[in-house]
């Protein structure tokens, strides 16, 4: 667990720096961030080359049909994106989670978020990241984004995440 | 007096075995059946507290035993209040007409002593008040006063069985998932308790994802799945000391889903490689792994048969979840559902008959049984989420998860005859899910 709560932190802070106070970075770069059109805070949500663009600007996440782990052309068009954000920085690893909604058994859950995050880690590596680079993981439906017992909220809790990580692999 | 007491008995009961008429030793027998809907009248005088140091045990001792019978369904107390007859003292003679009078059909009587070391002793005795008899023989029990609950609960195992002819499981505990917080932010930790919910501890803190705790067959060990790496593994822990490690079942993303065999030499468990899920055996032992399914689609929550000759397990090989029943080596499974809807986490009965399981159909959820040839399927439950069935250690009763629905949502314990009656919630002091039932200690 622990490269995970690093890498959720480590985006977290950046996410949150960058929204609140960009001066936390250190003065130099806020004022050079702050120079002109065109220019961003290193990590902040605008810099092309940080987990917080990945997630906000690249799209992190493919959602899943009903008991599917399947690609959706939709979900391509996310990992075609992914693919190329992870061969532009190459110093990033991810470890992608795969989850499904409350409507199925605990254990079932578990493999078919598995076959989630794994469809997502192959087509990734099909696009030519290579797998030393990639790890997944299930939650099954233990990790629920959205609480309400309805579709609307089933529909975006049966998802991939890649989630980027700066750390080694392990586990 | 016999004769006017079997009329009783067969009144309450369509099928009573002639077996137990002709058994003189004990002729007030209730039988479990689908017939038996009117519960066996009894009455329980507070327990005589032979000690000073006893009086704060006496009352709540019986107490226990009344909550452990009346908790099934098939015995209903009367109430103290109606009691003619007044017991202050064990060995004193029975008034038999006082308790006719109020049609308390048996009637235990029981004393407690405790000593300044903190020994507490309880003994007993069955009536059968009709007849006139004692049923069976007096027992006592002993445990330190931190146990008190466990003699109740051994003089109630007791006397269910003398009444049903059963063997009994009130002297049991069960492992379970300890929940607190919202959906999105669920904590959870292992915790065991006594089977209805008292004396909880925590085996775990919230610190890592815990899910689906087995207990050993003789109840020393629990095998469960954490989070604790990152990635999901199956850890086995010792109950007595709260040490646990990682069993190292072999190459895979995930290994969970584990469950002891009935010896407690095995581990049979799903083992997730790439994006296909099987199920394999390890011996504890050697840490020997053997696979023991090879098909490209999800196979888990494996059980074995009490006899350790077979696994039922789910695998969504047809197209969706559905049981089936394999060697415990592996080799050809015969597929044993086959109603409509999907069917998962099959547990195998202790008394090798029947097969638990979930079953979801139609946006409900159910648990079920069946015979393990997947015939005389029986739903016994239905909610929006009702899910892990766990076996009393009798085959008599089933305890399972059920989590409401909506944004408030939470889990809890339920508990339900195999006939479907009694469904009742287990008292947990937080949200609970994934109970294990432990054996008969």
């Amino acid at each position: 667990m622990k490269h995970l709560t690093k890498a959720i932190l480590i985006g977290a802070a950046l996410a949150t720096a960058a929204c609140t106070n960009p001066s936390r970075f250190g003065g130099d770069d806020a004022s050079r961030g702050a120079g002109g059109p065109g220019t961003y805070a290193p990590g902040s949500v605008d810099d092309p080359k940080s987990p917080a663009y990945f997630s906000a600007r690249v799209g992190d996440r493919v959602l899943f049909a009903v008991d599917q782990s399947s690609l959706s052309p939709e979900a391509r068009v996310v990992l075609d994106g992914q693919a190329k954000w992870l061969m532009d920085n190459p110093d990033y690893l991810a470890i992608i989670e795969g989850h499904a909604d409350e409507q199925g058994t605990r254990e079932y859950n578990l493999a078919l978020g598995a076959r989630r995050a794994n469809a997502v880690m192959e087509y990734l590596v099909a696009k030519g990241i290579p797998q030393s680079r990639l790890k997944f993981v299930s939650y099954g439906k233990e990790r629920p984004l959205e609480i309400c017992s309805e579709e609307a909220c089933y529909a975006k809790n049966r998802r991939a995440v890649t989630v980027i990580s700066v750390s080694s692999l392990t586990g | 007096m016999i004769a006017r007491l079997v009329a009783l008995v067969l009144a309450c009961a369509t099928a009573f075995l002639p077996v137990a008429v002709q058994a003189q030793s004990g002729p007030l027998r209730i039988e479990i059946t689908e017939g038996v809907i009117e519960p066996l009248p009894y009455a329980v005088p507070d327990f005589v507290a032979e000690t000073q140091a006893a009086e704060q045990f006496a009352a709540e001792i019986s107490r226990v035993v009344a909550a452990d019978l009346t908790g099934t369904g098939l015995f209903r107390e009367i109430p103290r209040d109606a009691h003619i007859a007044r017991v202050s003292s064990f060995g004193a003679p029975v008034q038999f007409a006082d308790w006719k009078a109020i049609n308390a059909q048996a009637l235990i009587t029981g004393a407690v002593s405790a000593d300044a070391s903190g020994r507490v002793v309880v003994k007993f005795r069955v009536w059968d008040v009709f007849a006139g008899q004692e049923l069976g023989q007096g027992m006592q029990f002993a445990s330190d006063a931190s146990g008190f609950r466990r003699l109740a609960h051994k003089v109630a195992d007791q006397v269910y069985s003398r009444l049903t002819g059963e063997t009994p499981y009130f002297d049991s505990r069960v492992v379970f998932v300890s929940e607190t917080g919202p959906k999105d932010a669920r904590q959870k930790r292992l915790a065991i308790m006594d089977y209805d919910g008292a004396n909880v501890q925590y085996l775990t803190d919230d610190s890592s994802l815990v899910l689906a705790p087995r207990f050993s067959p003789n109840g020393g060990r629990v095998l469960y799945t954490s989070y604790e790496t990152g990635f999901p593994r199956i850890h086995v822990l010792t109950v007595g000391d709260v040490a646990s490690q990682i069993l190292q079942v072999g190459e895979g993303v995930m290994s969970f889903a584990p469950r002891f065999s009935p010896d407690g030499r095995m581990v049979v468990y799903s083992l997730t490689q790439g994006s296909n899920t099987d199920i394999f055996a390890m011996d504890l032992a050697s840490g020997a792994t053997r696979r023991l399914t090879s098909a490209p689609s999800i196979e888990t929550a494996p059980s074995f048969s009490p006899d350790g000759q077979q696994i039922v397990f789910e695998s969504d090989r047809s197209g969706t979840q559905q049981l089936y029943v394999m060697p415990a080596t592996g080799g050809e499974a015969q597929r044993i559902s086959f109603g409509d809807g999907r069917y998962g986490t099959p547990v195998w009965s202790p008394r090798g008959d029947r097969i638990a399981f979930t079953k979801q159909n139609a946006g409900r959820f159910h648990i079920g049984v069946m015979r393990t040839d997947g015939s005389e399927e029986r739903l016994l439950t239905a909610s929006f989420l009702d899910e892990g069935p766990t076996w009393a250690p009798n085959g008599r009763v089933i305890m399972f998860s059920r989590e409401t629905q909506g944004a408030q949502g939470s889990s809890a314990l339920y508990s339900v005859d195999i006939s479907g009656r009694n469904l009742k919630r287990v008292r947990t002091p937080a949200g609970a899910s994934d109970p294990s039932w432990g054996p008969l200690q």
